[in-house]
């Protein structure tokens, strides 16, 4: 099977050719599938947001490949805005980036630039609203009455209106409080799951990426440190240490029992760990 | 001994209306009390809209309330005239690193407080090496703000308070858009400024794990407090902060989950040793109460 996204040998140089050149992405060959959800990891400066702005051609490979559904997105480089319909991005702190006078033209940005029927862009651009779960009587409002949370969902409706195969959200959920975390992670686990579209999240929040991820792809110093199963990746946890990331708290908790000979497997959400545990405190009991 | 003392503050952002009298008044904040003592480390928790940014602005005359008062070392915030001294006095750190830079060299922007204070130039280098120093940031004290990493760029902004000898720092959560290297690195250096400088803290954070390292955590929910007191009393209310949209650390949730399946932890767990801890007894047999 041909994977959706495909990078082969790709790098990144900032400058180069000049004194200040430096190398932000280095021989990064990964493969994604459709209908994958994959978290993005690393610490500021891991070149991990140059990567994925390599994946929906924003900047042009210094060398090396991105192949979407088999064929080089910079094949033609005059159809790379194709690429960016298909491929879309939702960048930090999104909802900077409001500009219309109602919240639906807005979300009807998107589409309109791809030169679909009058109806099709209203459709989508309603369906990708009710994704997010914005309410019908704020698509007539200008954006700029909506609070933090429902503007960052006007900015995300937006690219999910382009209807785009790969969905790329980087920090989604930064600046939100724990519930506005978790309704927005829903929704958005809940679209990819209906639209079964692929998903990369990049995000600073282990927890998130713990309980949204079934890949995890870590980037430290310009290269690829791992790509892997959720819980293959967070059972290395003194390796993401020593590289700047966590682990979820409870996966930590579990590592350290493990560690003291507990019969524990990696654990990547509070309910994994409860479940684990109940049986061998009452084991306990009984040897008590 | 008391510092910031909040006594009925109400606040509403919205302009009397002379067109539409009787358009309704949001008002964020409606009716505070609450006294912070000198050298103490308050955490603010709340969700968004909750109005503890808002609350924060008070602390240092960025806003006055609407009703009631705010003193601040016994000073009136509303009174213009004592608006820098008070100033002086609190500090603010805000959540995006890159808007509170304002020099291209790291030890100018530190100097940036000092010298609007008008304090002598050899005065002014002194707090400067002293506040970089503090921050663990001496060494970058020639380099350009832009290149550096979040959290080191919010340790400058720590520092540059720190220069104008304030006695107080109020962070509206200055980790938000750091990755878990730089929240650590700034967690540490609030933590030792309270510690062994005496800095009274005031942290806004939505994450848990930086509440618990506080001495005091206070909740806010719809413009009032919700309710206060240690990390332990505060995190040990589950349901309360649940149904108020708000979280508790992981390794609080799991033993209050545990506990709720008839497991008898011996008190609040806050942090990962914490929950090691109380669990390894009972998972050898010993803790609970067979």
């Amino acid at each position: 099977m041909i994977p959706l996204l495909e990078t082969q040998d790709l790098c990144y140089t900032y400058g180069a050719g000049t004194p200040f050149e430096k190398k932000a992405v280095q021989n990064v060959s990964v493969k994604i599938h459709q209908g994958e959800f994959i978290g993005v990891i690393g610490h500021t400066g891991s070149g991990k947001s140059t990567l994925i702005q390599m994946l929906n051609g924003l900047i042009r490979p210094t060398s090396g490949k991105v192949l979407l559904s088999g064929r080089d997105i910079w094949e033609d480089p005059k159809k790379i805005r194709a690429v960016r319909f298909k491929v879309g991005m939702v960048f930090q702190y999104p909802e900077d980036q409001l500009f219309e006078e109602t919240v639906l033209k807005d979300i009807q940005f998107g589409p309109r630039n791809m030169a679909l029927p009058e109806s099709e862009i209203e459709r989508r651009a309603r369906a990708a609203a009710k994704f997010v779960g914005l309410p019908d009587d704020l698509l007539d409002k200008s954006p700029f009455e909506l609070s933090g949370g429902e503007k960052r969902r006007v900015a995300i409706a937006g690219v999910i209106a382009m209807d785009p195969d790969v969905l790329i959200l980087d920090e989604p959920t930064a600046g939100l409080d724990p519930a506005g975390r978790e309704v927005l992670l829903s929704e958005i686990l809940d679209y990819h799951k209906k639209r079964g579209n692929t998903v990369l999240l990049v995000s600073h929040s282990m927890e998130d990426v713990a309980r949204v991820a079934s890949r995890v792809l870590v980037m430290n110093a310009s290269h690829l440190q791992m790509l892997d199963r959720t819980e293959a990746v967070f059972a290395r946890d003194q390796e993401l240490e020593s590289i700047g990331l966590q682990v979820p708290q409870v996966t930590k908790i579990m590592a350290e029992l493990k560690g003291r000979g507990y019969p524990v497997k990696t654990c990547l959400t509070v309910e994994q760990a409860v479940a684990q545990l109940l049986p061998l405190v009452r084991k306990g009991d009984d040897r008590a | 001994m008391e510092f910031i003392k909040a006594e009925d503050v109400h606040f509403t952002y919205d302009e009397p209306n002379e067109e539409h009298p009787d358009a309704p008044v949001h008002e964020v904040l409606k009716g505070i009390d609450l006294s912070i003592g000198r050298g103490e480390f308050v955490a603010l928790l709340g969700h968004n809209g909750s109005g503890k940014s808002t609350m924060a602005k008070m602390f240092n005359s960025m806003l006055t309330p609407t009703s009631g008062k705010v003193l601040v070392d016994g000073m009136d915030t509303a009174d213009e005239s004592k608006t820098y001294d008070i100033r002086r006095q609190v500090g603010m750190v805000q959540q995006n690193p890159d808007n509170q830079l304002v020099a291209s060299i790291v030890e100018e922007d530190v100097a940036f407080g000092p010298e609007n204070l008008g304090i002598e130039p050899k005065e002014i280098r002194r707090r400067v090496d002293e506040a970089l120093k503090a921050v663990d940031m001496y060494e970058y004290r020639t380099h350009a703000p832009y290149k550096l990493s979040g959290g080191q760029k919010q340790r400058v902004a720590i520092a540059g308070i720190l220069a104008m000898e304030t006695a107080c720092i109020v962070l509206d959560e200055p980790t938000a858009m750091l990755d878990p290297r730089g929240r650590a690195e700034v967690m540490d250096t609030i933590r030792m400024l309270n510690h062994d400088k005496g800095i009274t803290i005031i942290l806004i954070t939505h994450y848990m794990d930086e509440a618990v390292q506080a001495g005091r955590v206070i909740v806010m929910d719809s413009g009032r407090i919700l309710t206060q007191g240690t990390p332990e009393e505060v995190f040990s209310q589950v349901d309360l902060l649940k149904t108020h949209k708000l979280d508790v650390p992981q390794a609080t949730e799991l033993a209050f989950r545990l506990s709720n399946a008839g497991c008898k932890f011996p008190r609040c767990v806050l942090t990962i040793d914490e929950c090691v801890d109380a669990l390894v007894p009972m998972l050898s047999g010993k803790g609970d109460s067979a």
